[in-house]
């Protein structure tokens, strides 16, 4: 049951359709309503290591649904701290709850000021108009 | 067979249809530089009993009437009439690899049981619809590996089929694969070399019965390449499986092989079907198409082409294999032989090939031919030294109408004068005695 379209401004976005949510010098990464309304139903995530590198604008792994895959696009650099077994093993999770129970990953940001470039969620609502 | 023909009035109709003046105006985007000016070198066209007669003349140069001992991988095994039955149906026959594919339902259908057949057959839990052959299934199998454990070696025993070996070396600069041959030692593999060699491999390739037709230690070779953190893939003939244990038994964590010896003709060489079934832990990373059972919206079973996200249409170059098509109707062929058998016919049947191969290693002894691996079990192979070159005693027994074997020494030193013959259900103990008799 997917969730309905939203876009909380209290996280940050990036233009290939991830959020991150910063808390201190961490930040939990997923992906937007958006993205998971264009992939449909999710049926694998293929997750990075714990303890691995990301690096902003690169994949750190995909989404797959049954006839796409989808790079998964970093919106920081950082360090992976968690990767978030629900999803691993119940994918759909991301259609339900895109920025809650459906997160990918958290991460120790390596480069706080990664941030700036990061669109607001009225930006973002902009970059889906436009597209 | 079919016979169409196309008549000056046909094609100007067809011209019509699609609104072009002649046939040359197709060919406009070809540069005119480019283009074939000349006349073919092909004779001009016959009738259709000018044809006929032409095709008997040059069928009349395959030889049919020798006694067929040449196995290395494609065997003279019988095809029972009802694999042609079912295979000539004009909805199997002609039907291509499915790109509409839930339409489909019977070929689904068809190739699902095929996958099924395979993991009961070899213990594994999840089967491909099938591959080119039992050479590209192992260059598939290294990829699969590769992924899988993130290692950039390969180890395949010298005593697997020599053509397996040479497709998987093709491959694997493009993979980014390096290739390490364990040697044999008296027709069979040592486990601990093949632990020290597996030491960072992705995986361990061999092959049971290996190419001599003789037995390896398999389940030891499985652990070894387990222990050095390989996954252990055997190369296995289908048709011994229901005499030999299945791989999936013996800790092997992919099963693959050439799948002719069930249901399909030796056909000069081919096209057959290569298998592919592994571990249900390796699902994503298989090659080529697989199909799974499902519901659909009324809750009727039906069929689907799955985990397309691996294929090149959805992933392109991070595809799991170049591969995109599969070998339904030799595959279906396959099916269908081994659906007739049954659990108890392809018993007896490995018995028997197990019984005459037996029986012709005794004879030719007898005879005092010696075997290269007299120590050594086989299933429905073996080696014998001929006493003199392979090949002159192959050229004087096929003058006495006897193809008595595939001479080794072209792939393996030293064995100049053996050759490995191959006995299935069809040869008689007529025949065994024939080929004795043309030997000694």
């Amino acid at each position: 049951m997917a969730a309905s379209e939203s876009y909380p401004d209290e996280l940050l976005y990036h233009s290939e359709h991830d959020w991150a949510r910063i808390d201190g010098d961490e930040a939990t990464l997923g992906v937007t309503w958006f993205a998971q309304d264009a992939l449909g139903e999710l049926v694998h995530y293929e997750a990075p290591d714990v303890g691995s590198a990301v690096s902003k604008d690169a994949s750190y792994g995909e989404v797959e649904s049954v006839k796409a895959v989808s790079d998964l696009i970093s919106p920081l650099s950082g360090e992976v701290l968690e990767v978030n077994q629900t999803v691993v093993d119940a994918p759909e999770t991301v259609n339900e709850d895109p920025y809650g129970d459906g997160w990918l990953i958290r991460i120790r940001m390596s480069s706080a000021d990664e941030r700036e470039q990061l669109l607001s969620a009225a930006e973002y609502r902009k970059v889906l108009e436009d597209a | 067979m079919s016979y169409l023909s196309v008549t000056d009035a046909d094609r100007d109709a067809m011209l019509a249809a699609i609104g072009v003046a002649t046939v040359d105006e197709l060919f406009q985007d070809i540069p005119a530089g480019m283009r074939f000016r000349e006349e073919l070198a092909v004779k001009p066209a016959l009738t259709e009993a000018e044809l006929q007669r032409h095709f008997e003349e040059l069928a009349a140069k395959n030889v049919v009437d020798e006694v067929c001992f040449l196995g290395g991988g494609i065997y003279d095994h019988y095809v029972p009439a009802v694999v042609d039955a079912v295979l000539q149906r004009g909805e199997l026959l002609t039907a291509y690899t499915p790109y509409q594919p839930e339409m489909s339902q019977g070929v689904l259908q068809a190739i699902f049981e095929y996958q099924t057949a395979i993991c009961e057959l070899t213990g594994m839990d999840v089967s491909n619809a099938s591959g080119y052959d039992g050479t590209t299934v192992a260059a598939d199998a290294c990829f699969v590996a590769k992924h899988a454990t993130g290692r950039t070696k390969v180890v395949v025993t010298e005593a697997t089929n020599p053509q397996v070996r040479q497709v998987v070396k093709t491959y694997a600069p493009g993979f980014g694969l390096e290739v390490v041959e364990v040697p044999h030692e008296g027709g069979a593999t040592d486990p601990d070399r093949i632990r020290a060699a597996a030491e960072d491999a992705a995986a361990v390739i061999f092959q049971q019965p290996n190419f001599f037709g003789v037995l390896e230690a398999a389940p030891d070779l499985a652990a070894a390449a387990t222990d050095a953190g390989a996954m252990p893939v055997a190369h296995v003939d289908l048709i011994s499986l229901g005499v030999l244990e299945a791989p999936g038994a013996y800790g092997c964590a992919m099963a693959i092989g050439e799948g002719q010896s069930a249901g399909n003709a030796m056909s000069y060489g081919g096209p057959h079907y290569g298998f592919l079934a592994a571990r249900s832990d390796y699902v994503r990373r298989l090659p080529g198409r697989i199909v799974g059972e499902t519901v659909d919206a009324a809750g009727e079973r039906g069929y689907v082409l799955t985990l397309q996200t691996r294929e090149q249409h959805i992933r392109r170059e991070k595809a799991t294999s170049n591969i995109t098509t599969n070998q339904t109707l030799l595959a279906l062929a396959g099916l269908v032989h081994l659906s007739l058998l049954g659990p108890q016919g392809l018993r007896e049947l490995g018995e028997t090939c197990l019984a005459l191969a037996h029986h012709a290693k005794a004879e030719l002894q007898r005879a005092g031919l010696e075997l290269v691996f007299p120590e050594r079990a086989t299933f429905k192979e073996f080696a014998v030294r001929t006493g003199r070159n392979a090949r002159e005693a192959l050229a004087d027994a096929r003058k006495k109408g006897v193809y008595a074997g595939y001479p080794l020494g072209r792939d393996y030193p030293g064995l100049d004068d053996a050759l490995l013959v191959a006995v299935t259900e069809k040869r008689t103990v007529e025949e065994i005695a024939q080929l004795v008799e043309a030997l000694s």
